[in-house]
């Protein structure tokens, strides 16, 4: 397991009581024990045996299908807040960025009759340009995301409705679903893969694929140490020659990225968007990454955790379905999981600290 | 990192415009216009009176854009200006009520989604002298509230046709989805089918997330075998809901409330058997045209009672028709 100079305090509390334990090597369980997902893993386990008791269809295949589909809605996104997180900023704009990249691409080629393509393609350009113009204001004004980010959600949310309905003459996209390359795009972003009979959601490999990306920038590469310098101390980060702008910027551009993945899969998975959509899911992303383990503070987290924090949410809620609990309930149980789930990562993680 | 992926934005962004030149969809997209747009009817010679549209929409609903469609339409005829507002929330909405109150408007047509918030304000209106219709919730307060006239469809009473022909057609075990837990109107619907089928159980999702209610909902099939038929309480609800069948690989029937172009298309297609359609653009239309007629001549529609919109039912033997004015958005 590769460790980043800048990882933080697990590796000073591991401690043993001969030579330097900065080149000793550390016995295994407490390396695994000191990553950041762990709890989250733990908690994830539970929640899985939990459920695979009480609920007889929770665990056959079509069903695990079912909830890997729901947690890679919030997984793909979750892995760019992760690593935005990790960076030591968030974004509240991005539920209804996922929207605003969607009908991007469907209303730029409705109105100008042009191949979808060329509509996914501008929504790239968008999203990716949203998360550059959240980071370059954030790195100028100096301001906290909270307050940058919370005003372009509500920018985003009025352009979704305002244009929508300018350009189109309705709330809703309309229908692309008869256009060139509609088949084309649908098969890249909305189709399903049958593995032994079981229809799986492309969305699942993407989010696999995105994680492992991820998971590589952060632990191998340079930027990675970039990611978790400016989470850490960011004044120190640019005392050693860290270029703290562009790397917080392109963990924006990064979180506009997953955001178009997640936007296009929406536009094709069901042909039109309704332009009020996606408000309040930016805090689903926000939770898994949490969940994960990402501090809300910056420098600490993984990519990892924030696909359990993920998965860990599509087991709660689907679960309580699979379950047939009373729906009245519903919003109750989800709260209590995610509470559980939460604590029990804590205690994991202060425990393997302690060793 | 941020130059090369800046860099590489700028080429795509060079790239995309000379992409747009050269690959146009052979079918879909915007309409051409035809010439000879149609020639605009009369419009009333009446005096232009001042009218407020104040409903709880959440914004970004095609439910609502079609009401609104309908009250623009009556606008433009009864040369009326129309001022549309509307806030999902009990206080801010009682708000624009006193807004318009405010701007000294003519008459107000109000959703009565929360009475008791809008009661004071209202009160005031009517103190005023600015007549009030209501439409689309709160048919049983309006009177009370000082509204003249109602406009809507009874939820519990499209809930029970729906129930009705679900039991005429021997479903025993529906599955209601209710997009937004604890709304009154969704909860009345779903009750109205359970009365006449007792067998129906009630999922909630989340309806400002469509690829949750879609994972939800496929979660819900896989594990109640036995479901027969899912309702969606909305078009774009029900649309989602045809590909979680799909998806739980349920032999599971598709119904609905409410409609929209590509809903009546799936019915026309067999896929959904049936809609309950409360029409809404007659809703819009007809609360601004009763405050016109209200001022041309005196006249009170329905006598103190509510005037009935819905439940109607759309099916493989209609739907084709309605199709046609669904996709104009009046439907």
């Amino acid at each position: 397991m590769a460790k980043t100079a800048t990882l933080p305090p697990a590796p000073a509390s591991a401690a043993g009581p001969r030579g330097d334990e900065r080149i000793g090597r550390r016995n295994p369980l407490q390396t695994l024990l000191g990553r950041p997902e762990v709890g989250a893993l733990v908690g994830a386990v539970v929640l899985f045996v939990f459920f695979a008791l009480v609920s007889p269809t929770f665990t056959q295949p079509n069903a695990l299908a079912t909830i890997l589909y729901g947690s890679s809605t919030i997984g793909i996104m979750a892995v760019g807040v992760s690593l935005l997180m990790i960076g030591g900023e968030f974004d509240l704009s991005t539920g209804v960025a996922v929207i605003s990249s969607a009908l991007t691409a469907s209303m730029f080629s409705w109105y100008f009759s042009t191949n979808i393509w060329v509509g996914v393609l501008l929504a790239l350009v968008v999203s990716v340009g949203i998360g550059y113009i959240n980071g370059w204001i954030l790195m100028k004004t100096k301001l906290p995301s909270f307050i940058v980010t919370l005003a372009t959600f509500l920018m985003l949310t009025g352009l979704n409705l305002g244009l929508t309905r300018l350009i189109g003459g309705s709330v809703s996209s309309p229908s692309i679903s008869s256009m060139d390359g509609f088949a084309s795009a649908r098969a890249v972003f909305a189709s399903s893969v049958s593995i032994g009979g079981i229809d799986v959601k492309i969305t699942v490999f993407i989010w696999i694929a995105l994680v492992a990306v991820a998971t590589w920038v952060l632990m191998r590469t340079r930027v990675g140490n970039w990611i978790f310098a400016v989470g850490g101390d960011e004044n120190a980060a640019r005392a050693v020659g860290v270029p703290v702008k562009a790397t917080k910027i392109g963990l924006f551009m990064g979180v506009g990225f997953c955001g178009w993945i997640l936007g296009m899969h929406n536009l094709f998975a069901f042909d039109t968007v309704q332009s009020g959509e996606g408000v309040g899911n930016e805090f689903l992303y926000i939770i898994a990454a949490v969940i994960g383990g990402c501090l809300l503070t910056g420098g600490y987290g993984s990519a990892v955790g924030g696909a359990i924090g993920a998965f860990i949410f599509g087991m709660a809620n689907k679960g309580i379905v699979y379950a047939q609990w009373n729906p009245d309930w519903f919003k109750f149980f989800l709260g209590l999981m995610l509470l559980l789930a939460t604590i029990i990562n804590l205690i994991v993680k202060r425990r393997a600290e302690l060793k | 990192m941020a130059n090369f992926s800046w860099r590489k934005a700028a080429l795509v962004a060079a790239v995309v415009p000379m992409m747009a030149l050269s690959a146009c969809s052979s079918t879909g997209g915007k309409p051409v216009e035809g010439g000879g747009a149609a020639g605009g009817g009369q419009v009333a010679t009446t005096d232009r009176m001042k009218v407020a549209l104040i409903t709880h929409a959440a914004a970004g609903d095609t439910f609502w854009d079609i009401v609104r469609k309908g009250a623009e339409e009556a606008s433009a005829k009864d040369n009326v200006e129309l001022l549309y507002t509307s806030d999902p929330e009990a206080g801010r909405q009682a708000q624009l009520v006193q807004q318009a109150i405010d701007q000294k408007v003519d008459g107000i047509a109000v959703t009565l989604a929360t009475p008791e918030a809008l009661k004071d304000v209202l009160k005031k209106a009517t103190d005023a002298g600015i007549p009030v219709v209501s439409l689309n919730a709160g048919e049983s307060v309006s009177a009370q509230l000082g509204a003249f006239t109602h406009f809507g469809s009874n939820e519990q009473l499209a809930g029970q046709a729906v129930g009705t022909k679900l039991a005429e057609q021997g479903f025993k075990h529906p599955v209601c989805v209710i997009q937004q837990q604890g709304h009154v109107g969704l909860e009345a619907r779903c009750a109205g089918v359970k009365a006449k089928v007792p067998g129906a159980e009630i999922l909630y999702v989340d309806g400002k997330d469509m690829t949750g209610v879609q994972s939800t909902a496929t979660a819900k099939l896989q594990a109640a075998k036995d479901a027969d038929v899912i309702i969606g309480l909305g078009a774009p609800i029900t649309l989602t809901l045809l590909k979680s069948v799909a998806d739980a690989g349920s032999s599971a029937k598709v119904a609905s409330f409410d409609l929209n172009a590509e809903l009546a298309q799936k019915i026309v297609d067999g896929d959904v058997i049936f809609t309950v359609d409360q029409q809404p653009w007659a809703q819009g239309y007809m609360s601004v045209d009763s405050l016109w007629q209200a001022k041309r001549g005196g006249f009170k529609l329905g006598g103190g009672q509510p005037v009935l919109t819905g439940p109607t039912i759309v099916d493989q033997s209609n739907a084709s028709d309605v199709l046609k004015f669904a996709q104009q958005g009046v439907r």
